[in-house]
Order: structure tokens, then C-alpha cells, then sequence
């Protein structure tokens, strides 16, 4: 790697990329150019900051100085201040809503402070399209580890110990999943990644897959080692292009570095992914409907059991698991389960990444440590109602949840709690809605939502659909 | 069946394209989901005949094609315009006034969901969270993603692209 003095980090996340990052780019690239400076100052193209509400975001290293609602037209003086003369480009800075004074770093911003970023380690700090820099951040190290140690038992006690559940929705934990479909013994299994995200509110599996997307093939290929499988599918929604298009980038370079393939690491252990794309239909996310669609046929859901993993893909025992489930793997081989399992609550542990938007002051992607209450996500690092209207309701859980009220504010943030408070935790969509929102306007928006999506195969739906 | 009266329909090119694709695929049903992601991106738009060629290539019933094609919104069966319009219609676009944006479309358009305008060039549909929930409401014209929508200034967008013409 050549030997910058400045990174010019640049959100390509799907909200700044709207507002015009491509462009500003552009123009940092040909200023350079026209300054001699190509060769001082790298630019680079990221994930998702989370950040969304304030976008386009530019990030300079190594003063870790976070710029906001950057302009095309702002290129020029961010080089020739800061860049050139090393001053900070004051307008550019996040002004706090409290005292108004500017924050450099984005650390001290109210809307990360609280934060605990895992599953979004890699967002918004390397160019998803580098391999090179996910390695740097100890990148297949996991991978590498758990080939080496070549005790599948062992890597999956660690799983398991580390207390992580599931986050597609019901909270399954995973090592437990995992040491099921490894006791089937098969001639095939596979491992199957989830990533239809159905919640229509959200998009923080697409952010992982735009942003991180070897973190999932790295779990990917740990969790087919332990169980057995040789062949990983993504089922990703053809809604999203751009995390086609970086996933594939992904896989072709972990091929090239025999990441994927024959005998990786000089292991016997063989390993390759393959996509499979989803169409649009929200049944589609549930496993066993998943799974029939991968198989080419209508994306309608059976009963367990069997379960997958027990007969899934091809009739085969199959592990499926959801985006966000594995980009938490890497990171707690490499830490240990201790470290995993001292972060949550009692039967929580981790983190979730939520969707954060509706009427709030800060919308974007957030990951907060279990236990975190609605209030801290809402008046810390939302920033509260916007327009300083009152709260009224937020919605968790998708199409499945449900709306919580005032009274649920403290309720700390896990399973458990949001399922006895009458919602659930869901894949990670979270909606705010102040006090001019219409809920029965909301319940009727969920309720078409499911009428137009159901497989038709209940009885409830198909008299909601003809009544 | 009455195969080959239908096949005459087809433009050459279209019927070796789509045998192409069934090829490439090793004729296998097992990736029709994959053969008609690729058809789509091809032509647009999967029309009756092209379904009862792939059932034919395929090795499966055409009943069989059409109850995937009708299963997933991502498929269709009507030629998108030449500037798809798509509307998201997420939660998050929906709570920061989503529908609207959509009732201005249709307005403007002069078409309903699912339909394209009588010269080709807008068809109007409604999906999902683009991941763009910081700019709602949002929609997409020709694949340009336009954020922190009102109703009034559909009118001009719509111009714009009418004015490309
Ligand atoms: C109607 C329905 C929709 C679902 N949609 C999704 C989805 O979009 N993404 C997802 O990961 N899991 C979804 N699930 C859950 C999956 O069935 C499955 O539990 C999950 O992918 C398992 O992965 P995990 O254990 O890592 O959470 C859905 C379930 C149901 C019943
Ligand atoms: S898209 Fe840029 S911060 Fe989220
Ligand atoms: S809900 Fe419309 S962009 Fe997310």
C-alpha cells in the first residue's frame, strides 16, 4: 500500500450515494489530480456511516474529522483548508443541538456515543471492494483460527457459550442451530444465508452486505465448516443491486485469494458461495419458503417439521441463518465468547442493528448494545421527535410487531422485553411516529401490507382479501 | 399445444436469447427463478409466449412458469416504460408521507400501479425501503434516486424527464 498521508473516507451508502456522493467524488479525485496530490491523499468509497439523516458524510484520517451534508461544490475548500493548510473546515463540522458548538470527531456526537458497533465494525471505515482492506482489520483471521484449531465441537461450544441469537426476528440461538444440522450426517448440507430482508422499513442487512460484505462470507465459511457443508447460497433480495454487485466483487476476490474453493488455508476443507436471488415476496424471508424459492418454485412456506436442518435445500440438512447473525461470528471467534456474552442483557447478548427513521430528528442505522432502553435510542441518538412534536408511538418488528407507546420508553431493549411488551424485536426496523401520526392509517398500511404479500394459503388472509 | 403459432411471434433474436439463457442453465428447472431474473433483465418483461418457451426448455409445465411469474412482484408480464417509476412505499417513506408522493404520480402520469402510459415512456410501480429511509419519502425515476419529496414538485420531475424526449 502506498504511504498516504490523508484517507478521504466517503459514504456510498444508498442515501448519500441519492444526494449526490458519486459526484463529489469526482471532484475530490480531479482536484487532487489538478494539485499533485494523488499520490498523498487516497479516496475512498465506504459502507453506510449510519449517519444517514445528515448525508452525504466525508470522513478525513487520520484527525477523524466528520464532515456533514457535504456539497459537491464544498470539494474545494475541504482540499485546500484542510487537506493543504490542515484546517478543519468549521461550517462543514456537525453542530451539536444542544450548545451549538461544532463536533469534529464523530465519536462525541450524541448519535454515536451511546453505540456499540459489531455487526457494522467494517461500515463506513474500509472500501467494501478491497479485500485487502478487510483482512487489515483482521479480516479471515476467524476463518483462519478455526481451520487451524480444525474442531468443529469446539468452535461451535464457542457459539454457543457466547450467548448469540438470531437476528432475522426470533432469536433462535445459533449455536444450538448449528450443532443440530451438524449432527445429520449427509453426502451434502448447506449453509444459507438469509438475506431477503422483508421488513419494508429497513435496510441493515443490505447495509452489512454494501458495506462489510466479506464479513458474511468469512461466517459463511466458519459456520459450513462446523456443520459440514461445502456449499454456502445467499439468498439476496434483486431489489438491491448494489450488495448483488459488492457481494459478488467479494467472492470473486476471496476466490482469487483461495478464501473460497479447494483446500483453503492448505486445509481439507472445501468451501464456495453461490447466489440465488429473491423476486419480491415477503414470505419469502421465512426459512422454509426461502428455501423452496431457491429450489425454483413458488416461495410458499411448510410446516416444521421437518426443519431444515434436517431437510432443507434439495432435501438436504441446511443451516439457514440472516445476515446480521453472521457478521457477528468473525468478531466473537476472534474476541472470545466471554467478551460476546459480557455485552447485553441476561438472555440477550450483543448487539442489534436497527433501522432508525419516521419522524425523528436523527434517522439512520444504528448498533446498540442490548438493554438499551427505547428512550436513550429515541432522545440520545434520535435526537429526538422532529419539529419538537410529541412522541406518540414506535414500531418494532415489522410487519409482525407492533407499536409501543409512551409507557414502554424505559422498557430495556432485548427479546424478551419486546415481546412481553406486546411487540417483538424483528429483523431491526424501527419507526418513530409523533403525534400527528394516524395509527389506524399505520395499522391499515401494515394490514395491506400483509393481504398483498400473504401466500394465500391461511384462512385469515384469504377472507381479509375477500371479504 | 399450439406451440409454434406463438413462436412465429416472437422476434428471432428474442427466442435464441431466451434459449441462450435456458442453456446456460443447463435447461435445469431447478434455476427457473434464475432463468427468468435473467430473461427479465434481457426483454424487460416476461410475456406469455417467452414463458411457454422456457416451460419448453425447462422440461416443465407452462402452468407450472406462470405460477412463478404471478407469485413474485418482482416479474411482470407488461412492458415497463421507457423511465420506470417506482415509489417507496416503506414504512419509513410511508409515515413521512409516501402515499401522496404516489397519488401525485398517478395523477400526473395518468396511470394507476402496475400500469405504463399509453406512449411507453412512464410506468409507475411502488416498492420497498430503498435504503434511503433519511431522504423519506423517496421514489426512483429510471433508476435516480430523488429524496425529501413533496407532492408539488412531482409535476417538475415528471417534466423533466418528458423534456429528454
Ligand atoms: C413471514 C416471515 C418473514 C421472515 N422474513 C425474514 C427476513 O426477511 N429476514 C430474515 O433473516 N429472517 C426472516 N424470517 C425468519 C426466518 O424464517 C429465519 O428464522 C431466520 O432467517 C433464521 O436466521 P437467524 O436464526 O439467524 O435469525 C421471517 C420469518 C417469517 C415467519
Ligand atoms: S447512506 Fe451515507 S450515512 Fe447512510
Ligand atoms: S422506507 Fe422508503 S427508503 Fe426506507
Amino acid at each position: 500500500m502506498a504511504n498516504y498521508k490523508y484517507h478521504i473516507l466517503l459514504c456510498g451508502g444508498t442515501g448519500c450515494t441519492a444526494s449526490e456522493s458519486p459526484k463529489i467524488k469526482e471532484n475530490f479525485i480531479q482536484l487532487l489530480a489538478e494539485k499533485n496530490l494523488t499520490d498523498d491523499v487516497q479516496v475512498v468509497t465506504t459502507g453506510c456511516f449510519g449517519f444517514c439523516e445528515k448525508g452525504p458524510i466525508v470522513k478525513i484520517l487520520p484527525d477523524n474529522t466528520f464532515y456533514t451534508q457535504v456539497k459537491p461544490e464544498d470539494c474545494r475548500e475541504i482540499i485546500d483548508e484542510h487537506i493543504i493548510k490542515g484546517r478543519k473546515v468549521q461550517r462543514l463540522l456537525y453542530e451539536n443541538p444542544e450548545d451549538n458548538k461544532h463536533i469534529s470527531d464523530s465519536k462525541h456526537m450524541g448519535f454515536y456515543k451511546k453505540q456499540m458497533r459489531i455487526a457494522l465494525r467494517n461500515c463506513g471505515f474500509i472500501d467494501p471492494e478491497n479485500i485487502d482492506e478487510y483482512i487489515a482489520r483482521d479480516g479471515y483471521k476467524a476463518l483462519a483460527s478455526v481451520l487451524e484449531q480444525n474442531d468443529p465441537k469446539a468452535t461451535i461450544d464457542l457459539i454457543k457459550k457466547s450467548g448469540l441469537r438470531g437476528r432475522g426476528g426470533a432469536g433462535f440461538p445459533t449455536g444450538l442451530k448449528w450443532e443440530l444440522c451438524a449432527k445429520n450426517a449427509a453426502d451434502q448440507k448447506y449453509i444459507i444465508c438469509n438475506a431477503d430482508e422483508g421488513d419494508p422499513g429497513a435496510f441493515m442487512d443490505r447495509s452489512i452486505l454494501e458495506g462489510d460484505p466479506h464479513s458474511i462470507i468469512e461466517a459463511m465459511a466458519i459456520g459450513g465448516f462446523c456443520i459440514g457443508a461445502t456449499i454456502g447460497l445467499v439468498y439476496i433480495r434483486a431489489e438491491y443491486p448494489l450488495a448483488i454487485h459488492r457481494l459478488q466483487i467479494a467472492i470473486n476476490q476471496a476466490r482469487e485469494y483461495g478464501l473460497l474453493g479447494k483446500n483453503i488455508f492448505g486445509t481439507d476443507f472445501d468451501f464456495d458461495i453461490i447466489l440465488r436471488y429473491g423476486a419480491g415476496a415477503f414470505v419469502c424471508g421465512e426459512e422454509t419458503a426461502l428455501i423452496h424459492s431457491m429450489e425454483g418454485l413458488r416461495g410458499e412456506p411448510t410446516f416444521k417439521p421437518p426443519f431444515p436442518a434436517v431437510e432443507g435445500y434439495l432435501k438436504k440438512p441446511s443451516n439457514v441463518n440472516n445476515v446480521e447473525t453472521y457478521a457477528n461470528i468473525p468478531v466473537i471467534i476472534n474476541k472470545g465468547w466471554e467478551w460476546f456474552s459480557s455485552i447485553g442483557t441476561e438472555k440477550s447478548k450483543g448487539t442489534k442493528v436497527f433501522a432508525l427513521a419516521g419522524q425523528i430528528n436523527n434517522v439512520g442505522l444504528i448498533e446498540v448494545p442490548m438493554g438499551i432502553t427505547l428512550r436513550e435510542v429515541i432522545y440520545e441518538i434520535g435526537g429526538g421527535i422532529k419539529g419538537g412534536k410529541k412522541f406518540k408511538a414506535v414500531q418494532t418488528g415489522g410487519p409482525s410487531g407492533g407499536c409501543l407507546t409512551e409507557k414502554f420508553l424505559d422498557t430495556p431493549i432485548d427479546y424478551d422485553n419486546l415481546v412481553a411488551a406486546g411487540s417483538m424485536m424483528g429483523s431491526g426496523g424501527m419507526i418513530v411516529m409523533d403525534e400527528t401520526s394516524c395509527m389506524v392509517s399505520v395499522a391499515k398500511f401494515y394490514l395491506d401490507f400483509t393481504v398483498e404479500e400473504s401466500c394465500g394459503k391461511c384462512r385469515q388472509q384469504a377472507s381479509v382479501r375477500n371479504p | 399445444m399450439d406451440n409454434k403459432k406463438i413462436i412465429i411471434k416472437m422476434k428471432p433474436e428474442v427466442r435464441e436469447k431466451v434459449i441462450e439463457i435456458c442453456n446456460n442453465f443447463d435447461n435445469n428447472p431447478g434455476e427457473l427463478i434464475n432463468v427468468l431474473h435473467q430473461t427479465q433483465d434481457f426483454l424487460g418483461y416476461l410475456p406469455a409466449e417467452v414463458q411457454e418457451l422456457i416451460a419448453e426448455r425447462l422440461h416443465m409445465p407452462t402452468a407450472k412458469v406462470y405460477g412463478v411469474v404471478s407469485f413474485y412482484a418482482f416479474f411482470t408480464m407488461t412492458p415497463k416504460g421507457k423511465y420506470p417509476v417506482s415509489v417507496c412505499m416503506g414504512t419509513a417513506c410511508y409515515v413521512r408521507g409516501g402515499e401522496k408522493i404516489l397519488d401525485a404520480f398517478k395523477k400526473e402520469l395518468g396511470v394507476e400501479v402496475g400500469q405504463t402510459d399509453a406512449n411507453g415512456l412512464f410506468s409507475l410501480t411502488s416498492l420497498r425501503c430503498v435504503g434511503a429511509c433519511g431522504l423519506a419519502p423517496v421514489a426512483l425515476v429510471d433508476g435516480k434516486v430523488f429524496g425529501r419529496l413533496a407532492p408539488a414538485m412531482i409535476k417538475d420531475i415528471v417534466k423533466e424527464y418528458r423534456e429528454k424526449e
